[in-house]
């Protein structure tokens, strides 16, 4: 074994130098994110019986226990972070152990950059074990800084410790997970995918979890980061579960891929045809994006048929007993809490979707960068034929991928309520209000690909940005004004509140002067 | 006949590199021009200026009587362009490229297709990751030569190809030259250059240094003269032109300025000639002596 990972070490340093941007990025934005709303909540809720009133009335409602867990222990500032960040801060952090982690492997190899350093004096599973070791140092660094930057606000030493781990797990797993998916696909795209398909899983089971049955919670991993219940009697040996299940998977990992060649998957290649029948630059784009468009679609399926089979029980779980009834009735009755769930949880698949709109724009960068943007241009392919061939998919694909949902969840949910013809629509419209949103980070993707293309990167952090206006704009009770810089805010909160068309018109209108903004860059710059 | 490529003082720069220092390059109409550098010498750079992938900063380029950057669509309907770092895409098989690139472009010539895949021994059916960089390299051409246009710009498409390949690569872009086409051939594979080539430009450091035919060339150069005399020779170094005497008894061996041949040659049959082998600069010495020169 110590043969296999000789000259992991220096690959670990070769590493860390390549990530000693993004790294320490989400190491702040994560640090940060704990620290301020711990901060914000001991000044907003700075007496036991404000703290219960608020546990009780906004988290203890279903909508919220699906998308944050549970509140362990309502009377403290720590319990209350908890819930509020354990959840997703677990689910980023997981992510970004699969994205450090197929970085230095799958990536590197399909790039032909591992080639080069497996013929030097370097173990067959040394740049393996050197990405996983650097995931987990990541993690390590995540949780540490959300300790400290706890402790730093005031927070109980043991409980802010248990915090740190309880992020610290799903970075863990998620990075042996990673290091399975690695060996999976032949390309870096298709692993990650599977690997942030496996959080999407993990994240959803505990959403169930959260509002069903609470013992399928220990079938997620970040349901285990949950039950390390930091700040309401720290139970450390989850994180014993944790590590256990992370080897098991792990070792599976180095297994498989000591059982094949560099560069290639676990399926054979196969030959494809002799003969083409790609007629041009659209049915180009269309070959290339269909696979990503497909999964994200079929996906949000299943996600909203979830979301919608969910809906309906979230009354039962919130109206059992006479308090919470009557906060329930003050906020619109049942009727009311269950399009407030449906509309908060649309609202999450807006984000994410953005996200797909953001990748397949970039897709423009990524063929421009691998030098395959070069001979279709050489063609009579104009450049903003081209550009539009890949940005036609953050447009139409936003609407696919958020109609798949909003069909998903309103049949289930009209099935269980009995009233398909009245809630579909509702749900579906709910879903399709998201998409100027999506189209507006597409757009600003689009203008950084043509005016600063060296820093397209910058699209993932105006998405970051959003997330964390939305999460935490609240809980900081930050001024109006900085709460519309997110397109997001602007969107209507449906089903349960009016339709206004004039913000949907407005972020529709940013997103097109955006795409018009950059794809006028792209024209006058140099390409390559 | 217009020229087919036509570039006057061009310059491009980089940040603070300066990859193109007022190159100057004409291609006449059906000729194939070498375009011979060094790493790093703008070749590259002035084929992406041609492609309209690059804004030039100052200077003149014509392109089939258009302008590189402004008429992109009518012009790229009438060139096909093989890089000189093929990337594939990885799920595609190699045919499908071929087709979708000739597609791209306007249309491509069947016959030829399928005679050139036999020509260069390329399966069609292979994914694109899985290709060799050699391999790639055929797709692309196979892309480039089966397509009906005027003007074939190649960047050094030879560098990964076995010698087989590459002979009937060579093959190739003889026929190319015989049906009228033009081509630019980036390359430092100077036998190939030699050999295909009725014109070339050398550039250095993002500037012209030399271009014409290569007798052209040749004539500003030094011919190897090895010789065995009937005395041994009295004043041959005084003559003008000649470098590097090295006298052993009866045999000399120098180089001589390809101009003063004449002169050299009646001095040696004054003396009176046992043997003589006298060789031609190649492209190799023009070359090297274009770069070990001081910038």
């Amino acid at each position: 074994m110590t043969q296999a990972l000789l000259g992991a070490g220096e690959l670990v340093k070769l590493d860390l130098r390549r990530d000693r941007i993004m790294i320490p990025v989400w190491v702040y934005a994560l640090t940060a994110t704990a620290a301020s709303t711990a901060y914000s909540f001991r000044h907003l809720y700075d007496t036991p019986q404000s703290r219960l009133e608020f546990a009780t009335a906004v988290a203890n409602n279903a909508s919220t226990r699906a998308m944050y867990g549970p509140v362990h222990d309502p009377s403290t500032i720590g319990g209350l972070t908890a819930w509020r960040l354990v959840t997703i801060g677990a689910t980023l952090v997981g992510v970004m152990s699969v994205l450090v982690v197929m970085r230095h492997t799958r990536a590197d190899e399909e790039a032909g950059r591992l080639e080069l350093i497996s013929a030097g004096v370097v173990g067959r599973h040394a740049a393996l074990a050197a990405g996983v070791l650097v995931a987990l140092i990541a993690s390590l660094a995540v949780g540490l800084g959300a300790a400290i930057g706890l402790i730093a606000v005031g927070m109980p030493t043991v409980g802010s410790l248990a915090f740190g781990l309880s992020w610290c797990t799903a970075g863990l797993f998620f990075a042996a997970v990673a290091a399975v998916a690695a060996q999976l696909s032949e390309s870096a795209r298709t692993a990650n995918g599977i690997g942030i398909g496996v959080i999407a899983l993990a994240y959803l089971v505990r959403a169930i979890a959260d509002v069903g049955p609470s013992w399928l919670s220990w079938a997620s991993p970040i349901g285990w980061a949950q039950q390390l219940r930091p700040f309401a009697g720290e139970r450390w040996w989850v994180f014993g579960v944790a590590v256990g299940a992370a080897a098991l998977i792990g070792w599976g990992g180095f297994a498989l891929a000591g059982r094949r060649d560099l560069g290639a998957g676990l399926l054979p290649p196969r030959p494809g045809p002799a003969r083409g029948e790609l007629h041009g630059a659209v049915a180009l784009a269309w070959r290339l994006q269909r696979g990503t468009l497909l999964g994200w679609t079929a996906g949000f399926a299943i996600y909203g048929v979830a979301i919608g089979g969910l809906a309906d029980g979230v009354t039962a779980i919130v109206g059992s007993s006479e308090s919470t009834r009557k906060i329930l009735e003050e906020m619109g009755g049942a009727k009311g809490i269950v399009d407030a769930f449906l509309a908060t949880a649309m609202g999450i698949l807006g984000l994410v979707v953005a996200g797909y709109a953001v990748q397949a724009v970039l897709r423009l960068r990524v063929e421009e960068t691998a030098l395959r943007a070069e001979p279709v241009l050489a063609t009579r392919v104009g450049r903003i034929r081209w550009a539009c061939s890949h940005v036609l998919f953050a447009v139409v694909g936003s609407v696919l991928i958020l109609a798949a949902a909003g069909l998903g969840a309103g049949l289930a949910h009209g099935l269980r309520s009995h009233d398909v013809g009245q809630q579909l629509p509702r749900v579906l419209g709910a879903a399709l209000v998201q998409v100027p949103a999506a189209w507006v980070l597409a757009g600003v993707t689009l203008v950084l690909f043509g005016l600063a293309p060296r820093f397209t990167a910058v699209a993932w952090g105006v998405l970051g940005g959003c997330l964390l206006l939305g999460q935490l704009g609240p809980v900081l009770k930050l001024a109006q004004w900085a709460m519309d810089i997110s397109p997001f805010t602007h969107v209507p909160k449906l089903p349960g509140s009016a339709l206004s068309v004039a913000p949907l018109v407005g972020l529709t209108a940013v997103a097109v002067v955006a795409a018009a903004v950059g794809l006028a860059g792209f024209r006058r710059r140099d390409v390559g | 006949m217009a020229a087919a490529i036509a570039i006057e003082d061009l310059v491009k720069t980089f940040g603070r590199t300066r990859a193109l220092d007022g190159l100057d390059l004409t291609v006449e109409t059906g000729e194939v021009h070498g375009f011979l550098g060094p790493n790093g010498a703008g070749k590259s750079t002035t084929i992406r200026i041609l492609l309209g992938l690059l804004r030039a900063d100052a200077g003149r380029a014509r392109l089939l009587g258009g302008d590189p950057w402004r008429d992109v669509a009518t012009l790229h309907r009438r060139l096909a362009y093989v890089p000189g770092d093929v990337t594939l895409w990885p799920n595609l098989s190699g045919g499908e490229v071929i087709d979708l690139l000739g597609r791209l472009r306007g249309g491509l010539n069947e016959q030829r297709r399928a005679d050139l895949l036999e020509r260069f021994d390329l399966d069609p059916t292979k994914k694109g990751r899985t290709y060799s960089k050699g391999n790639r390299q055929k797709v692309a051409l196979v892309a480039a030569l089966a397509a009906d246009v005027e003007l074939l710009i190649l960047d050094e498409p030879t560098s990964g190809l076995d010698p087989i390949v590459g002979e009937a690569f060579r093959e190739c872009i003889a026929e190319e030259r015989a049906s009228g086409r033009t081509v630019l051939l980036s390359s430092h594979i100077l036998s190939e250059v030699e050999a295909l080539c009725d014109r070339v430009s050398i550039i250095r450091a993002g500037r012209t240094v030399d271009s014409g035919t290569l007798t052209d060339l040749r004539h500003l150069t030094r011919t190897s003269i090895d010789a065995v005399l009937a005395a041994p020779p009295n004043g041959l170094a005084t003559l003008p032109g000649v470098h590097g005497l090295d006298v052993e008894g009866t045999r000399v061996r120098f180089q001589v300025d390809t101009a003063q041949l004449g002169g050299v040659l009646a001095e040696l049959t004054r003396i009176g000639v046992r043997s003589l082998v006298s060789q031609p600069p190649t492209l190799e010495e023009l070359f090297l002596r274009h770069y070990q020169a001081a910038p």
